[in-house]
């Protein structure tokens, strides 16, 4: 049942960004961390403390940093960059484009404060569009965990992963519930409930809340699937396929836009190989703004009860 | 007109009170530059509140690119007539037109270029200051700017720019407190000297303590008139950050955090409600 599925605890998924990239230092000593004036807010006091040599302040720089980590690549060094989510991206991007995707050089990109859940600093620095930049780069792998276990597994799984790589993830306290020191498993999707009604694949902060709904579709009588689609790029187009070909519709929910993210990526899948019906939980083409995380999300349609909306529209589109 | 220290010290409450009332925002930047926004926007700046005019034709403009000291720029422009004081309450909560930073998408008066991504603000100030002259319109552009957001690249396009177009109706402030984020400016990115930086480019250098009221108009007032000489001029203003309340000064931990109860008390006892203005 939906209704197990219960949080361990509430934490950032940036704060298991910290403890991963701590670990991805002592397990590689190639591992180095740069950012641009926020090492507190990207949780980088303890790999800092431990590998001081290994930590670059690159100061408010943030294409200067991309560049850098583009270079130190060449000699083997593996860099994980870090900024919020828009200046990751959105303000790198032609740097990221060139210097690294390209060039095809082993740069983390890792990309905190992403999406509406930002909070008060509002729009400026809630990025919506960042999940489509990324995946369009040709050769960048999009990673966008859940919770703060899977964002530590993945930070620790990235270094022995080759390529550029985006990490997403987000700022506050959010439901942790997947397991402790599990194996990340780049480009492969999380199936978290199974079902026959109807599929639910998310991404981030959204995967919660999509447990969320379906916990509210399961009371109202229908065999909800969920999927934790935390990589976008590579997209595991088999488990989508299976899946839908269970259930014959779907809901995808992600914390973006909902042009050129999560779900128009499993729409062309669905389109090549299994037109049926989708509804898309996302920002609608805006901007957002400031406001508290849960204030912004209900507003701006990514609530609970907004997948719930969808899912009941996507059923109902099916029994037609 | 109440006197120009009465109304930095009324900004300095709204500072802390609008920060303190959403538990987000930057105050240590916003009291640091009270003083100038004070003499700017009450003394210096020919400038017309109401209606409010995005074109700003015959009228000095005024740029903050440093956009997350934004409860500093909203309070002065609530005094100076552009909105209700009473909306500064609404700072950084939903469906308010004082985002966390400016935005013109909100329709705020007083805002006219979204801020918050820093680095961006000189290019805007010297396009503004560029059509002013193409209308031969004779009035100045102002600009401010943390000196840690100069680490950003695009302000030096910007420098190099505005000397080679004797982009001379241009008169940019680096709020130089000596802090940002993880740090001194020093330590974070080893600034240096900004005075030689400035004038290797081809600007008119000028000084103040913006700290000290006498001085910051003195100094404004100085700048308007090195106007037209064919340079843009930059004022280094050395500030404190968090002037005004003293468990906040020239820490860059205050920097982005809000205050307790507690020390919003302890920081509104330092800085006693002027009789001509009053809170929000
Ligand atoms: C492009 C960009 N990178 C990073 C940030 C995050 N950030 C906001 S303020 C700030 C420090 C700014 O330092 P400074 O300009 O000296 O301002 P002060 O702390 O003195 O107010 C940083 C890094 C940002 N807003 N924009
Ligand atoms: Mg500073």
């Amino acid at each position: 049942m939906v209704k197990d599925i219960q949080p361990l605890n509430e934490k950032e998924t940036r704060a298991g960004f910290g403890e991963g990239i701590l670990e991805a230092g002592r397990n590689n000593p190639n591992v180095v961390a740069l950012t641009a004036d926020l090492l507190g807010s990207m949780k980088l006091n303890a790999f800092i403390k431990e590998f001081p040599d290994r930590f670059v302040q690159v100061g408010i720089a943030e294409a200067n940093m991309i560049g850098i980590a583009a270079g130190m690549t060449i000699g083997g060094k593996i860099p994980y960059t870090t900024t919020f989510a828009n200046f990751s991206t959105g303000r790198v991007y032609d740097q990221i484009r060139q210097s690294v995707a390209y060039s095809g050089k082993n740069v983390k990109i890792c990309a905190s404060h992403a999406g509406l859940t930002l909070g008060e600093d509002g729009a400026t620095h809630q990025i919506l569009e960042d999940i489509g930049m990324m995946k369009m780069l040709p050769g960048m792998t999009v990673i966008v965990p859940c919770d703060f276990n899977q964002t530590k597994a993945a930070t620790i799984a990235i270094a022995d992963y080759e390529g550029p790589v985006y990490l997403r993830f987000g700022r506050p306290k959010w439901p942790n519930f997947t397991p402790e020191n599990q194996k990340f498993e780049v480009g492969k999707a999380q199936v978290l409930h199974e079902g026959t009604d109807i599929t639910l694949f998310a991404c981030g902060h959204m995967v919660w809340l999509s447990i969320e709904a379906g916990k509210i579709l399961e009371e109202k009588g229908y065999s909800v699937e969920i999927i934790n689609i935390h990589t976008i790029k590579p997209l595991d187009e088999e488990a989508v396929l299976k899946s839908i070909t269970k259930t014959r519709c779907a809901v995808t929910a992600e914390e973006h836009n909902v042009l050129g993210g999560l779900g128009d990526s499993i729409a062309q899948v669905a389109a090549r190989h299994l037109p049926i019906p989708i509804e898309y939980v996302g920002t609608n083409d805006t901007f957002g703004e400031s406001g508290k995380p849960v204030e912004l999300l209900k507003k701006y349609g990514l609530d609970k009860e907004h997948i719930v909306a969808a899912a009941e529209k996507a059923l109902a589109r099916k029994q037609k | 007109m109440p006197q120009l220290k009465d109304i930095a010290t009324q900004i300095r409450r709204d500072i802390v009170r609008m920060v303190h009332g959403c538990q987000s925002g930057h105050p240590g930047g916003s009291l640091g530059c009270a003083d100038f926004f004070a003499a700017l926007y009450f003394k210096v700046m020919q400038h017309k509140p109401q209606p409010f005019d995005m074109d700003g034709g015959d009228q000095d403009l005024f740029f903050l690119s440093n956009g997350h000291i934004s409860p500093v720029f909203y309070s002065t422009l609530a005094h100076a007539g552009y909105f209700d004081k009473k909306e500064l309450s609404t700072f950084r909560k939903l469906d308010s037109r004082l985002q966390g930073h400016p935005t013109t998408h909100e329709g705020l008066p007083g805002i006219r270029i979204a801020s918050g991504s820093l680095g961006q603000g000189m290019s805007v100030a010297i396009g503004a200051a560029l059509t002013k002259k193409l209308n031969n319109d004779d009035r100045f552009v102002f600009s401010l700017h943390g000196d840690g957001e100069l680490e950003e690249g695009q302000n030096w396009e910007a420098i190099m720019f505005a000397p080679h177009h004797k982009v001379d109706n241009l008169i940019v402030t680096v709020d130089w407190n000596g802090q940002q984020i993880d740090g001194t400016v020093e330590d974070v990115a080893g600034l240096g000297d900004l005075e030689p930086k400035f004038a290797a480019f081809g600007w008119k250098v000028l000084h103040m303590d913006g700290n000290n009221m006498d001085e910051v108009v003195a100094t404004l007032e100085k700048a308007i008139s090195l106007t037209g000489k064919g340079q843009p001029i930059v004022i280094l203003m050395k500030t404190v950050m968090g002037k005004g309340v003293d468990f906040m000064e020239g820490h860059h931990e205050w920097h982005g955090i809000a205050p307790s109860d507690e020390q919003l008390a302890k920081a509104l006892a330092q800085l006693p409600e002027p009789a001509e203005l009053g809170d929000y």
